[in-house]
This record gives structure tokens, sequence and C-alpha cells, in this order.
């Protein structure tokens, strides 16, 4: 592949990109990693020079939703053309070339660039059974662990392989796993969204072009620069969760208004990730500004966490009807408290012997 | 890696059936046996009324006694500021109205969430004002047992864990709200089996002393 040789710098010019186009690239993915402007020229000057990496990306118990959202943008971005040039050597979903040519591809990728290739995974691995998800004949786990071994670094995209996501979600009928539950020799950049951000993607990989390093995480192995703050905390209708301004159904004046969704259950408190500050579709508009709470999609288990348009505060569990339950017991056990007090009582009235003056004299 | 989310999944479900109805039927027994308990029947002929009076000590012991105030001030400050902090956080806050909807199904207009907070840190201030006091008072030292410190903490802590996940200050978020969820769970199982059954039992009790004042009569 001749194309591997060619800077990052050299295939967006052919690409016709401009000077100014790839600058302005440059500044918005320094500010999105919460590095100083001084720092827009290093990345510049680093990403020109990068040599495409080689990356393997492969594709488990997933809904190729993750590859659809990095892919189709409805115009080429920058975001996409850095992501068309890496050198992606094994996309089985995208890859031309199939079956065993596909598989040799991957390997001649692994042995070409042993130790320095990045590995992208999306989806969930089934442990539960290996014919759950196979691949070439060969269970997910299997290949997992053989191209992970030479790599210098996995990025779980898509909260199946951060988290497991909706394969895992109750009751886990493949025993799904994330990767990071069987990666753990290796840096796991997780990065989880149902489908993730196409800018977090090219961030870490721009990242990863500028310094040679990965970004920070944080504790869920998330790069901190896209998921440190919450939705709620970067949220426009925040001032209204402030103010207590609800929207109350889908089609109230609170709704028409844009006041906060808290009680028709978005989950935008409990949820890191960039979507109120990077935008989708190109920064046209995010779940919470098109009306619908955020379903916290970017979070562990978001799928079991309590039902989608429940508030948060709200508890999981059938709590009128366990309340019923614990009233009529309450009654019940009470009932019978009440019966053995009076019980007492009529018995200590009947104890009680009259006494008369004459009794009294006896003595 | 997902033991934080597992917590407050945890903590939202089967840990909250379980205080519920132990809080729930734990206060229902608690208010059966002192209500069946009764009251003796009267033979002698009461001049005065008990309904009003009954109502008028409910008010008039709501409100703070001069010589109380004299003798102890900072009970009287450090509770009137907790109590208030609490009303106002735990039956203002927006999301605890929402908790309360789905519970009891019917809901209340909230306060804005920088009030509800100032509320919180004045409740948690009058609490440790309260400590301080029990700690410092020969007095309130030696009336305290082991049951007014467990008390103190039980209250203390879903007012600290709710303040603390509302500024993030715990991470991940799930842990921090799970935290807080479970600090209400460990109140709502001992509410009834404590002193803080005084929720419940405070008006009866007061009503009844204005009682018996209003009476006016033999009690045989």
């Amino acid at each position: 592949m001749d194309t591997n040789t060619k800077t990052l710098g050299e295939a967006l010019r052919r690409n016709g990109v401009t000077r100014r186009g790839f600058l302005k690239f440059c500044t918005a993915t320094a500010s999105m990693m919460a590095l100083p402007p001084s720092m827009v020229p290093a990345i510049a000057a680093a990403l020109e020079q990068a040599r495409r990496p080689s990356v393997i990306w492969l594709s488990f118990q997933e809904c190729t939703g993750c590859t659809e959202s990095l892919s189709r943008s409805h115009a080429p971005s920058l975001e996409n053309l850095i992501f068309d040039h890496i050198s992606l050597d094994y996309h089985h979903t995208l890859q031309v070339a199939s079956g065993e040519a596909a598989e040799a591809a991957r390997e001649a990728a692994m042995h070409a660039n042993e130790g320095a290739y990045l590995v992208v995974v999306d989806g969930s691995i089934p442990l539960g059974n290996p014919g759950y998800s196979t691949i070439a004949g060969f269970s997910n786990l299997q290949t997992l662990e053989e191209t992970v071994a030479g790599a210098v670094a996995v990025i779980a995209v898509g909260t199946c392989a951060s988290f497991g996501g909706l394969p895992k979600a109750y009751p886990n009928p493949t025993g799904a796993v994330s990767v990071s539950d069987i990666v753990t020799d290796k840096p796991v950049i997780n990065v989880p969204g149902c489908p993730p951000i196409p800018m977090v993607i090219t961030g870490v990989l721009a990242h990863y072009l500028t310094f040679g390093t990965l970004p920070e995480l944080d504790h869920y192995g998330r790069p901190k620069a896209f998921y440190g703050t919450s939705i709620h905390d970067r949220c426009y209708r925040r001032p209204f969760y402030d103010k207590g301004r609800f929207a109350h159904t889908f089609d109230d004046e609170g709704a028409r208004k844009g006041w906060c969704l808290y009680k028709l259950g978005c989950k935008g408190p409990m949820t890191y990730n960039a979507c109120a500050t990077a935008k989708w579709n190109q920064g046209t508009s995010w779940p919470v500004e098109s009306g619908h709470g955020c379903i916290g999609c970017a979070e562990p288990d978001f799928w079991d966490a309590g039902g989608f348009y429940n508030a948060l505060s709200v508890p999981t569990g059938e709590i009128s009807r366990n309340a019923s339950y614990a009233i009529a017991a309450g009654v019940g056990v009470g009932a019978i408290a009440a019966g053995i007090n009076q019980r007492t009582r009529n018995k200590a009235v009947r104890q009680h012997a009259e006494v008369t003056i004459e009794d009294l004299e006896k003595r | 890696m997902n033991d934080a989310m597992d917590f407050l999944l945890w903590a939202r479900g089967t840990a909250f059936d379980v205080a519920l109805t132990i809080f729930i039927i734990g206060v229902i027994i608690r208010l059966f046996e002192i209500l069946s308990l009764g009251r003796p029947r009267s033979l002698a002929e009461p001049k005065g009324n008990q309904l009003l009076p009954g109502m008028k000590s409910v008010i008039s012991r709501t409100l703070p006694d001069n010589g109380t105030f004299k003798r102890q001030p900072l009970t009287v400050i450090a509770g009137y500021l907790f109590h208030i902090g609490l009303l106002i956080s735990l039956l203002l806050f927006i999301p605890h109205i929402e908790l309360f909807n789905a519970t009891v199904g019917f809901g209340w207009p909230g306060l804005p969430n920088p009030i509800v907070d100032a509320a919180t840190v004045i409740a948690i201030t009058g609490l440790l004002a309260a400590l301080w006091n029990r700690l410092t008072n020969p007095v309130m030292k030696l009336l305290s047992d082991k049951e007014d410190y467990l008390v103190w903490l039980l209250t203390f802590l879903p007012l600290l864990t709710g303040y603390l996940a509302y500024h993030r200050m715990i991470e991940p978020y799930p842990l921090a709200l799970g935290l807080h969820i479970l600090s209400i769970e460990l109140l709502l199982i001992l509410f009834p089996f404590t002193k803080l059954m005084h929720t419940f039992t405070l008006f009866l009790a007061r009503w009844y002393n204005g009682a018996m004042s209003g009476f006016r009569g033999v009690q045989s």
C-alpha cells in the first residue's frame, strides 16, 4: 500500500482541503481537548507530518450504528477525511475484500506494524458461547486476543465495546462483556455513546498523532477532554432546571418553550458526553435541543437504568404497588398489635379488685 | 467497571423497596400501638373544650418558648435552622417531588435549586451546631445516649451525600447518587424504631397536652 507512506497533510491537500480549513480543524480539536491556543500550531505541524497509522477495526456484537455514524455524514467533513485517511487496514463492514483476503489483510497489517498499530473495536464480546458471534470461523474472543497482542492501544468505540451496551442488557443472554473486561495489559480508551460522536474518535486519533500518547482518561477510561463534564452541566436548558421550569409532556407549553426535560426522564445529570457542545449532524442539533431528554447512552448499563421516561430520582421498582402492600401489611400487623394491647388492658381491668372501706378497716 | 452503576440500580431498586416496606409497616404498627391504647373513659362531665386548646398547643409549642431560649439559645436556634432547612430541601427540591409523585401519585411545585442548595447548607450547619451543643453542653452530654448520636448520623448523612451529589464532589455520579439514596434507606429502615418517630407523633402529643389542660374535669 503506497498510500501508507503519504503524510496526513498530503492526503488532505489531495482531497481539496485548504490550509485554512485544516487550521480551523486543528483549532477546534485543541479547544475540544481543552488545550491552550498555543498548542494549535503544534497540532497542525504534527498532523501535517503524521504518517497514517495502521488501524485494525474489529466489529463484534454490534449493530453497525457506530460505523454508520462515523462514515455517513452528508458532506465529507474534515473529521471524515482524517478518519478515511488513517490506514484502515481491516474493517469487515467497509472493506471491499472479503473472506480469506480480508483476514490476510488483517494479518499483514499486524505483522507489518507489530507493536505500533491501533485496534478499534465496536461491539461487545460474548463469553456465554463462542458460537454466538464468529468471524471467519473464529470466536470474537479469539480474534480480539490475537489482534490485540501486537497493538499499541485499543480504542473501544461505542457503548457495547466500552461497557457491554445493549447485548449486556438484562438478562444478558450471550454473556456479553466489554473490551476492558478482556484486555487488561494494554491501554484501552473507551469512547462510549450509542453511537459516539465522530469528533470524539478523530479527537482521540488527533491526540495520538500529535503527542504520540493517549489522552487523559477518566475513571471509566473515557478521554476527559470529551467526557469531563455532564450533559446537564453543559446543557443550554440548564437555567430552566435551576429555575424549576419543566416540560411535563412532550407537547405542553413547557415543551414548546424549550424548558427542562428532567421530569420527562432526561438522564443528562448522570451522563458524561460532549453532545451539548459538539452536537450532531455537523453541528445541527442534539437530542435535548430537538426536544427529547438524554437517554444516557454513554454510561454503563444505560439500557437497564430505570426507563428512559422516568425521572432520574424515581426508583426503579414498582413502588406504588409495594407501598400498597406495605400499608396493607402494616394495617394487618398493627391491628394485631392493637388487639394484644386491648387484651392486656382488659385483663388488667378484670384483675382490678374492688376494695371497700370495710376491707381496709379489717386490716 | 460498572460497579457504580450496579450499585445505583440496586439502591434505586431492591434496597429502596425493602427500606420503604420496612418504613411503612413499622410506622403503621407504631401508630396503631399508640392509638389503640386509647384514652381512659371519662366518668366526669368536663367543663372545658378539648379540641381548641389542643390545637392551640399544637401551634404554641411549635413556636419558640422564651424561657427555653434564654436557657438554651443554641438548642432553639440550631433546632429551627435544621428543621426549616431540612423541610425545604426534602419537600421542595424538584427531583424529590418527582419521587413523591411516583410514590403517592401527586406532586407540588418546587423551589429553584439555588434556594434549595442554600437551605441544605443551613440544615447541615444547624445539625453540626446541634452536635457541637450536645458534645459541649454538660447537661446535654449527660442526657444523650447512643440513640441520639445514631439518629443525628442517620439525619446528617442524607443531607451531606445529597449536597455532595448535587455538587458532583463524588465521582462517578452514579456512586454519589447511590450513596445518597442508600443513606436515606438507612434512615427509613431505622425511622420507626427510633425517636425519629417524633415526625408523626409530635402533633399527636402536643394536641393531647393541650387537650388535657382544656379538659377541666376530673380524670378517673
